[in-house]
């Protein structure tokens, strides 16, 4: 059967909202590094144009383009004409798959491995995670990185190897209850959504994200053994899968029941929201599928939302810059609300960072595909750091998080020396309240 | 004899002999991005794209493609809106953006110099560090090339007071269509040497030479800006209002304006609590020393009041003042989210007969059952009339036609242009002679003969080519 070309069957009205102003141009990492027309979002989509007028083929160099993409979605903030560069970006990305430009037994191996068998299994995901923390806990890393093991593996894994999360000593499921509920009730009842690499390395934050909620009143259901929200197969042109996991979410909670489901990592929230459209051609979950769009709700804009109450303590820190998730801000939009978290707590001084909405060049798993501009994009992150000189840097997704911490641990002594979380800060905040409530 | 898009194999290949062949692009993903400029529904395919470096890098493709008698179009970021830089099929494309060097700023003489592939919102930033200015703001300034500015001549929002890109050029480095590399005017204020030879390329939309680098006067920055918004029932009162301002002697840096459908398009998108049933929003801002800034300004709000406006407010500080100009900002925006394609226009007629035009254009739009929202600097008498339609509507876009071709009648009949800041390249080439008559016409073509005989450079922008 002839597979179908996903752009030509795209509606064209979203290719035809781009009025080829440049407007996109400066916000886009990868054009502004090499200005070139192919390397930015106006010159990808008049690409995509020609494949779906059937002027271009699907071509290898397409797909290398489509993959150069960090998909930091900068240009759709720029954009004057309101582009729905997500979507054609993930179509895109989808048809260079489906053509099988890109062969190779390795990189199908290893795409195979991680997007059909590992991110579709949350219980196998956990048991690699549990057996990385045995690995990690016991010495058996260090011994391993003392006796320079990895010198035997191909220099583009070797590189990776350092960049492996530290596994948390705890999963979400460990840390929290199905059902928790607050002291003083404000009527709110939320779903919690746990992540998958949130779930594995900062299932801390996952914590912090319950206290704070319980601490403004919202009780919080957090279903066991979440699997991952489909972003990274969206992103990687597997947007069946992609379907799989969305149906599943959406399956895991009682949506009637529920006054918002809480994303606290940006990339999975920017995905989340657009369930509707990824679903939107499926009979039994379109309207479910609206519903959940309209109920996703990144944690910061929930909280502003609502009202958050300002604490009264402080968190412990006297300085904080932030940077800002692409797909929180460029992606959800959600711009002002982390700010006035880091404002509202006492006694700590926020900065605005440089360029704080450039991408850090962690982009999902570009970090692993593209590792030379992804290099390129963190010292500039880090340089920025550097100008802003504050100790501690928030951020609001876990691959950012990961990013940023490597870098600064890579470059030694570096103004900035801690990466965390509004959330967690704001967690900090709450529990020096109680902590001095106990003691007086 | 094996061609390459269009192009001999053979002239490719003495391109990757002048230049390293990264800089020598030819397969269809690398050119096909260069198929466009910012214009609406224009679109050819180059033959190749190459990316000099120096002055001399751009004469040699000059002469080579002069060799070959290839066609030259010069691309600074592509963001013109009259396709001015959308290529010929096959010909070679010279972008200049990686040009890219700012190479001084004279505090002694208030000059800045650079390459031509410098972004124009660099050339005020770095104006602004010494405490300088460079007054031309064309809307794309974040992304639009000096280079570009100068070759097609752009305004922006601070026409009256300031004026447009011409008045701040004192010099440009030329390679002329043989390939010659000559320096056009110096960093003199007076200088009456001959013929003013720069003023013959500004404008010149890459026709006559293609230009490398620019020396541009700089102002001391204004140390105080105040903004206002004011709010009218009809379009004549804010006309009226912009006549008492200037009858006062008053020269504000900004007087821009948005109609109806704009404003109404502008609410529904950006929900900045807008009414929806005014005729007329007027942006107005006046810059310079601290006290005469609250002066003027105090006087301009006055004679708002009295010449009609429902509504005047002003901005406290510079925050208060992005607030209010977010309405003008989101003009284009919140027009080009309603249809799929968006076509912006130009016209400039003299500020006088500006609200005789605006309710012009009113009824042509009624008339053809056309949605045009028209924003623009009511200072200079500049209109952007937008056309909000569908470029694969084809019973439309024949409207649209019939609807601009009134437009523009009306216009010429007003003392007006064609074109107030965008350039003539295609869209405007068809009204170009109606404007300008005969004689000037023909002149224009003479001196585009005179330099460039093998027409080879930008042949068939702003006009056919003789014979």
């Amino acid at each position: 059967m002839p597979s179908a070309n996903l752009l030509k069957s795209l509606d064209y009205s979203v290719l035809q909202q781009c009025m080829h102003c440049g407007m996109c141009l400066p916000t886009c990492p990868t054009y502004v590094e090499t200005k070139m027309e192919r390397n930015s979002p106006r010159g990808r989509i008049s690409l995509m144009r020609a494949v779906a007028d059937g002027e271009l083929q699907v071509s290898k160099a397409l797909s290398d383009e489509m993959y150069y993409c960090l998909g930091c979605l900068a240009c759709q903030t720029a954009c004057p004409a309101g582009v729905n560069y997500a979507e054609l970006f993930e179509t895109a990305r989808a048809e260079v798959e489906q053509a099988q430009v890109n062969e190779g037994m390795q990189r199908d191996f290893w795409r195979w491995l991680s997007l059909n068998v590992i991110f579709m299994r949350p219980w196998l995901l956990r048991l690699i995670g549990r057996v990385l923390r045995v690995y990690q806990s016991t010495g058996l890393e260090k011994l391993m990185r003392k006796v320079h093991f990895f010198g035997l593996m191909p220099p583009s894994l070797k590189k990776l190897e350092p960049q492996t999360p530290q596994i948390a000593a705890q999963f979400s499921d460990d840390l929290i209850w199905p059902e928790e509920t607050p002291q003083q009730s404000k009527g709110y009842r939320v779903g919690l959504l746990t992540g998958c690499i949130q779930d594995l390395a900062f299932s801390n934050i996952n914590r912090d994200t319950v206290d704070v909620l319980l601490a403004n009143g919202c009780e919080v259901i957090t279903p066991r053994s979440q699997s991952c929200c489909g972003s990274l197969h969206a992103h990687n042109g597997e947007l069946e899968l992609a379907r799989e996991l969305a149906r599943k979410q959406i399956d895991s909670f009682d949506l009637d029941e529920l006054d918002a489901i809480i994303t606290n990592a940006g990339g999975c929230g920017s995905h989340l929201k657009t369930y509707g459209h990824l679903l939107h051609d499926d009979p039994f979950y379109t309207e479910k599928a609206k519903q959940w769009d309209r109920k996703v709700k990144d944690i910061h804009e929930w909280l502003v939302q609502i009202r958050f109450r300002k604490p009264t303590a402080g968190a412990g820190v006297s300085e904080v810059t932030y940077h800002e998730s692409c797909h929180l801000c460029h992606g959800q939009k959600v711009v002002s609300q982390p700010r006035q978290i880091l404002n509202s707590i006492p006694g700590l001084v926020f900065k605005e960072l440089p360029e704080s909405n450039w991408c850090c060049g962690s982009a999902g798993i570009y970090n692993i595909t593209q590792p030379e501009q992804s290099q390129k994009l963190l010292d500039r992150k880090v340089a920025n750091l550097r100008q802003a000189g504050a100790p501690i840097v928030a951020t609001s997704n876990p691959g950012c998080h990961l990013q940023i911490a490597n870098g600064l641990r890579a470059c030694g002594s570096h103004p900035c020396h801690e990466v965390t979380q509004p959330l967690t800060l704001l967690a900090q905040a709450y529990r020096a309240e109680s902590a001095a409530e106990s003691a007086s | 004899m094996p061609f390459v898009n269009q192009i001999e194999a053979t002239f490719i290949q003495s391109l990757k002999e002048i230049l390293p062949s990264d800089r020598v692009l030819t397969s269809a993903e690398d050119i096909v991005p260069y198929s466009f400029d910012g214009t609406a529904a224009l679109k050819q395919r180059p033959g190749a794209v190459v990316f000099p470096l120096t002055a001399e890098e751009v004469s040699d493709c000059v002469k080579l493609a002069r060799r070959n008698n290839v066609p030259v179009v010069t691309r600074g970021s592509g963001t013109g809106l009259s396709g001015g830089s959308v290529p010929l099929a096959g010909c070679l494309v010279i972008c200049l953006v990686k040009m890219d060097k700012l190479i001084e700023v004279d505090e002694k003489n208030l000059t800045l110099r650079a390459q031509s592939g410098v972004i124009t919102k660099e050339i005020d930033d770095a104006a602004a560090k010494a405490g300088l200015f460079y007054p031309p703001d064309p809307g794309s300034m974040k992304i639009s090339t000096i280079g570009g500015n100068v070759a097609e001549n752009s305004g922006g929002l601070r026409g009256l007071k300031y004026g447009v890109t011409r008045d701040y050029v004192m010099g440009i480095e030329v390679v002329l269509p043989d390939g010659t590399l000559t320096f056009l005017g110096n960093k003199c204020v007076k200088d009456v040497a001959g013929y003013s030879m720069k003023d013959l390329f500004i404008g010149s939309e890459g026709t006559l030479g293609i230009i490398t680098e620019v020396i541009l006067k700089v102002l001391p920055r204004p140390k105080a800006r105040k903004t206002m918004l004011a709010l009218y029932d009809s379009m004549d009162a804010a006309a009226k209002t912009i006549s008492a301002i200037i009858a006062a002697k008053i020269i504000p840096c900004t007087l821009e304006f948005l109609d109806r459908v704009t404003v109404q398009c502008v609410e529904d998108y950006a929900k900045i609590g807008l009414p929806t049933d005014v005729e007329a929003l007027v942006l107005m801002e006046t810059d310079g020393h601290p006290v005469v800034v609250e002066e003027e300004a105090a006087q301009m709000m006055a004679l708002a009041r009295a010449n009609g406006a429902r509504d005047v407010r002003a901005a406290a500080d510079e925050a208060e003042g992005a607030k209010l100009a977010a309405a003008r900002r989101n003009a284009f925006s919140a027009l080009a989210r309603v249809r799929p394609t968006t076509i912006l226009e130009d016209v400039t007629v003299p500020r006088s007969e500006l609200a005789t035009m605006v309710a012009f254009i009113d009824s042509v739009a009624k008339k053809h059952k056309l949605q045009i929202g028209t924003f623009g600097h009511l200072g200079d008498g500049n209109l952007h009339p937008t056309f909000l339609t569908n470029e694969r509507d084809h019973e439309e876009m024949l409207r649209i036609e019939i609807a601009l071709e009134e437009i523009v009648d009306e216009t010429i009949r007003l003392g007006g242009t064609v074109t107030g800041e965008h350039g003539v390249g295609l869209a405007k080439k068809a009204f170009l002679k109606r404007q300008l008559g005969e004689g000037s016409f023909e002149l224009m073509r003479s001196i585009k003969q005179a330099l460039d005989p093998q027409g080879l450079l930008n042949p068939g922008k702003i006009f056919d080519p003789r014979n």
